[in-house]
C-alpha cells in the first residue's frame, strides 16, 4: 500500500463527485427534501377522521350519544340521513367509516332486558385506519355510557379503563420515531446506490483498464472508492440529524460518539454492498436496479422502520437479520428516543460491524486485477 | 411511418431483453416483491409480547390474563415482578406493553367502582402500540361483557362492527393493488428514463436523431415498451392477488386496464422529462429516483394522504401514483363504477397530457 497513490487515487474520486452536480444533489439535497417528505407526508397519527353519522333514532338518548362523538378530538364527523349515502361516501373514500345509531335504540335502551345495538361501518381497504375508527368510537362510546350512568345517579357498569403511557415519546407522535428510520432509509440510498455505479463506470468508460494498467493494488482501488463516500456519507448523516432537530423537533437523546460509531459501520456496510453490485455487475444500468432492489427496497419493507417485524412471518422474521438497515434502524431509534441504551446499541454495533467485514471483503476477492 | 416505430419498439424490446442479466432484473424483483411485501409490509400487531406486572392476587386479573394470551396478537407473556423489571422489558424493546394491575383490582371490580388498569407502551413504536393496546380494549370489554352475562346482567349497549371491502381487516388487501400501481410506476420510469441515458451514453442516441425518426416518434418508441413491459407486470400481480392470495377482485378489468393506460403515459412523461434533461446515467437514476421516492411514499400506501397538512395534499395532487392507487384498490376491492372513478381518472389525463408535451417540446429544444 502506498499512501502517496491513496491519496492521489482519493483526490480523483473525490473531484468526480465535486465535478458532478448529481452527486452533490444525491448527498446534500436529497436528505433534506426526504426527510422533510418523511416528515410532513408520512404520519400514521389519525387525527381528524372522516366519519359519518346516521341517527335513524332522533330521541335525546341517541342525541347525546352522538354528541360524545362531536366531542371526541380524533373525528370529524359529518351526518346523513341515509346509510345508503354514506354507503357510497365509503366507496369513494369521502369518509373511512360511518356509525349508525338505529331506529329502535333509545326504545331498546329503556327496557332492561334489551341491548341496544350501535353500528361501526369502517374503510377496510384502509386497515390502519379501521383500526383506529373502530377503537375512537368504541372510546367515544365507552365515554358515554359511563357519563350516562352518572348523570342518572346510578352505579356505572362494571367498567376497567386503561391508562396508557407512552415512555420515550409521551404524545405518541409516529414522526419522532419515523424520522430516525427514514435517515437509515437515506444513508442507504446515499451509500448503496452512488457507490453501485462507481465501478461499473469505470468499466463501461473504459477508465478500468487505464487503472488496471497502473501499479495501483487491490487494496488501493477498494480504499480510494470508499473513503471519499464515507466522507460524504458522514456528512450527510450530520445533515439528516441536524434537519431532524432543529427544523423537525425531533429529540435527540443520544451521543455523537455513538452516533459517529453506529453511522460508521452501517455506512461501511451500505458502501460496500453497492460497490460489491457494481464490481459483479460491471454494467450501471443492472448495478442501480440491482442496488434499488437489494438495498433500497429491503431498508424500507424489512427494517422496521415503519412495519413491524414481529408481525412478520417466521421466515421473513429470519431474512430480516441479515439486513443491516434494521440493526441500524434500531440504533437510530434508541438513539433520539431513549439515549444510549447499551444493550441495544451494543448488538446493533456488532452485527453491522459483521456487515460491513462482509460487504467489503466480498467485494475485495471479487476485484479482479484482469481484463477479462 | 408505422413501420418505423415498429421497428423501434421491436429495437427496444431487444434492447431490454438481450441478455440473462437484464431479463432476471425485469422478472425477478417482481417476483420477489410478490412473495416478500404482503407478509412483511404490514402494521397488523401480532406475534408480540405483552408483558404484565400483576400486583393483584385475585381471580379477576388471572382471568383477564388469560384471555389475553389466547390472543393472536400476544404470543408471549412475560411476567414481571418490579417497576425496575417494567423499565427494562421496554428499554429493551423485550415488550411492546406492559400492564400494571393494582392490588386492589380485583376487589374494586367486584364492588363494582371504577378500576383503572396502567399500560406503558413503547413510544419507538407508537402506532403498533396503539394498535396493540386497542386490541387489550376489546378484550377487556368483552370480558366485562361475559362477566354481565354470569352475573345474569344485560348490557346496556353494544357495538357491532363491520368491516366493508375487507371483512378480517387483512393487510394483504391493502397492499396486493397497492403493488400493482408501484412495481409498473418503477419499470415504466427505467424503462424510458434510464434507456435513454444509456443511449446517450453510449451515443446511440446520436444515431437515432439522425434517422428519419422525429423526436414524437422516438418518444412512441420508448413508451410502447414501458407499457407492455408494465402491463405484463401488471397481470403477474393481478392474477397472484387473486389466485394466490385469494383477494376478491370485485370490479371491472378493462377499467382497471383503461385507467392503467393513461397512467403509464402520464408516468412515461414524467419519465422522457427526465431523461431530456439528463446526459448520463447517474443523473438519469438519480432523477427517478427523485421522482419516484416521493411518489411513492406520498401516495397514500404508507400512510393516508389525509393525514398529511394541506399543502402537501395540494402538491401531491400532480403525483399520478396518488390518483392511481385510488383507481386500482377502488376497482379491485370496491367495484368502483365509471362515474365514481372519474374524479382520480382526470387528474392522470391531464398529468398524462402535460407531461407529454412538456417532454416532446425539451427533446425540440435539444435539437436544435
Amino acid at each position: 500500500m502506498n499512501l502517496r497513490r491513496l491519496k492521489a487515487l482519493c483526490r480523483k474520486e473525490a473531484l468526480q463527485i465535486l465535478r458532478d452536480p448529481s452527486s452533490n444533489v444525491i448527498a446534500f439535497v436529497l436528505p433534506v427534501i426526504m426527510l422533510l417528505i418523511f416528515g410532513y407526508g408520512i404520519n400514521l397519527d389519525a387525527k381528524g377522521l372522516r366519519v359519518g353519522l346516521v341517527l335513524e333514532d332522533t330521541s335525546v338518548e341517541a342525541n347525546r350519544f352522538a354528541a360524545s362523538l362531536y366531542g371526541s378530538p380524533y373525528l370529524r364527523i359529518t351526518t346523513a340521513l341515509t346509510r345508503a349515502e354514506l354507503a357510497q361516501a365509503l366507496v369513494k373514500g369521502q369518509v373511512r367509516g360511518f356509525v349508525v345509531i338505529p331506529q329502535d335504540f333509545s326504545e331498546k335502551l329503556k327496557r332492561p332486558t334489551d341491548t341496544a345495538p350501535i353500528l361501526i361501518v369502517t374503510d377496510g381497504s384502509e386497515p390502519n385506519t379501521a383500526n383506529f375508527v373502530e377503537n375512537f368510537v368504541r372510546s367515544s362510546w365507552q365515554g358515554w355510557l359511563l357519563e350516562r350512568a352518572a348523570s342518572r345517579g346510578e352505579s356505572p357498569p362494571a367498567s376497567v379503563t386503561l391508562e396508557p403511557r407512552f415512555w420515550f415519546n409521551p404524545s405518541a407522535e409516529s414522526r419522532n420515531y419515523l424520522i430516525p428510520g427514514s435517515i437509515t432509509i437515506i444513508m442507504t440510498v446515499i451509500g448503496a446506490l452512488l457507490t453501485s455505479l462507481v465501478v461499473a463506470r469505470e468499466w463501461e468508460r473504459g477508465t478500468m483498464e487505464a487503472l488496471l494498467a497502473s501499479p495501483v493494488t487491490r487494496a488501493e482501488l477498494l480504499l480510494s472508492k470508499l473513503i471519499p463516500y464515507y466522507a460524504l456519507g458522514m456528512l450527510s448523516l450530520l445533515i439528516c440529524v441536524a434537519v431532524s432537530t432543529f427544523l423537525l423537533n425531533v429529540p435527540f437523546r443520544g451521543s455523537f460518539l455513538v452516533l459517529w460509531m453506529v453511522g460508521s459501520l452501517f455506512l461501511g456496510s451500505a458502501l460496500g454492498m453497492g460497490l460489491l453490485l457494481s464490481t459483479v455487475t460491471r454494467n450501471q444500468f443492472n448495478a442501480a436496479q440491482a442496488a434499488l432492489n437489494a438495498a433500497f427496497l429491503p431498508a424500507v419493507i424489512l427494517s422496521g422502520f415503519i412495519y413491524e417485524i414481529r408481525s412478520m412471518p417466521a421466515v421473513i422474521r429470519a431474512v430480516t437479520y441479515l439486513i443491516p438497515a434494521r440493526y441500524f434502524v434500531t440504533a437510530m431509534q434508541t438513539l433520539f428516543q431513549a439515549g444510549d441504551l447499551w444493550p441495544v446499541l451494543s448488538r446493533a454495533m456488532l452485527f453491522l460491524g459483521v456487515a460491513s467485514a462482509y460487504f467489503i471483503g466480498m467485494t475485495a476477492l471479487k476485484t479482479r486485477r484482469r481484463l477479462d | 411511418m408505422l413501420h418505423r416505430i415498429a421497428t423501434l419498439i421491436l429495437k427496444e424490446l431487444q434492447a431490454l431483453l438481450q441478455d440473462r442479466q437484464s431479463r432476471m432484473l425485469l422478472i425477478v424483483p417482481v417476483l420477489l416483491q410478490l412473495a416478500v411485501f404482503p407478509f412483511a409490509a404490514t402494521l397488523e400487531v401480532k406475534n408480540n409480547t405483552l408483558a404484565v406486572f400483576n400486583e393483584d392476587a385475585g381471580a379477576e386479573s388471572a382471568e383477564l390474563v388469560q384471555r389475553l394470551s389466547r390472543a393472536q396478537a400476544f404470543t408471549r407473556i412475560l411476567y414481571l415482578n418490579s417497576e425496575r423489571e417494567m423499565r427494562q422489558s421496554i428499554d429493551r424493546q423485550e415488550a411492546l406493553l406492559v400492564l400494571r394491575f393494582s392490588p386492589e383490582f380485583s376487589r374494586a371490580l367486584g364492588s363494582s367502582s371504577p378500576v383503572k388498569i396502567q399500560a406503558i407502551l413503547d413510544g419507538r413504536r407508537s402506532n403498533s402500540a396503539q394498535i396493540a393496546l386497542g386490541y387489550v380494549g376489546q378484550i377487556l370489554q368483552r370480558y366485562l361483557d361475559d362477566r354481565n352475562l354470569r352475573q345474569g346482567r344485560v348490557a346496556l349497549s353494544s357495538v357491532q362492527v363491520r368491516h366493508w371491502f375487507n371483512p378480517n381487516l387483512d393487510y394483504v388487501y391493502h397492499i396486493v393493488p397497492s403493488l400493482v400501481a408501484i412495481i409498473t410506476t418503477v419499470s415504466t420510469l427505467v424503462v424510458t428514463s434510464l434507456s435513454i441515458a444509456r443511449e446517450r451514453e453510449q451515443g446511440t442516441f446520436d444515431q437515432l436523431l439522425v434517422s428519419p425518426l422525429t423526436p414524437g416518434m422516438i418518444m412512441i418508441g420508448k413508451t410502447v415498451p414501458a407499457l407492455l413491459v408494465a402491463g405484463v407486470q401488471a397481470t403477474i400481480i393481478l392474477s397472484a392477488g387473486v389466485f394466490v392470495y385469494r383477494i376478491p377482485f370485485q370490479g371491472s378489468l378493462p377499467l382497471l386496464y383503461g385507467s392503467m393506460f393513461f397512467y403509464i403515459l402520464a408516468l412515461a412523461g414524467f419519465g422522457l422529462l427526465i431523461s431530456s434533461v439528463c446526459s448520463t446515467q447517474q443523473q438519469a437514476f438519480l432523477g427517478v429516483f427523485s421522482f419516484m421516492m416521493p411518489a411513492v411514499l406520498l401516495s397514500g400506501f404508507p400512510s393516508p394522504v389525509e393525514n398529511m397538512p394541506l399543502w402537501l395534499q395540494y402538491l401531491d395532487w400532480f403525483n399520478p401514483l396518488r390518483h392511481f392507487i385510488v383507481i386500482v384498490k377502488g376497482v379491485f376491492l370496491k367495484n368502483m363504477s365509471a362515474p365514481l372513478l372519474w374524479p382520480a381518472l382526470w387528474p392522470l389525463l391531464v398529468i398524462a397530457a402535460l407531461t407529454l408535451t412538456a417532454a416532446d417540446w425539451m427533446f425540440r429544444r435539444r435539437l436544435g
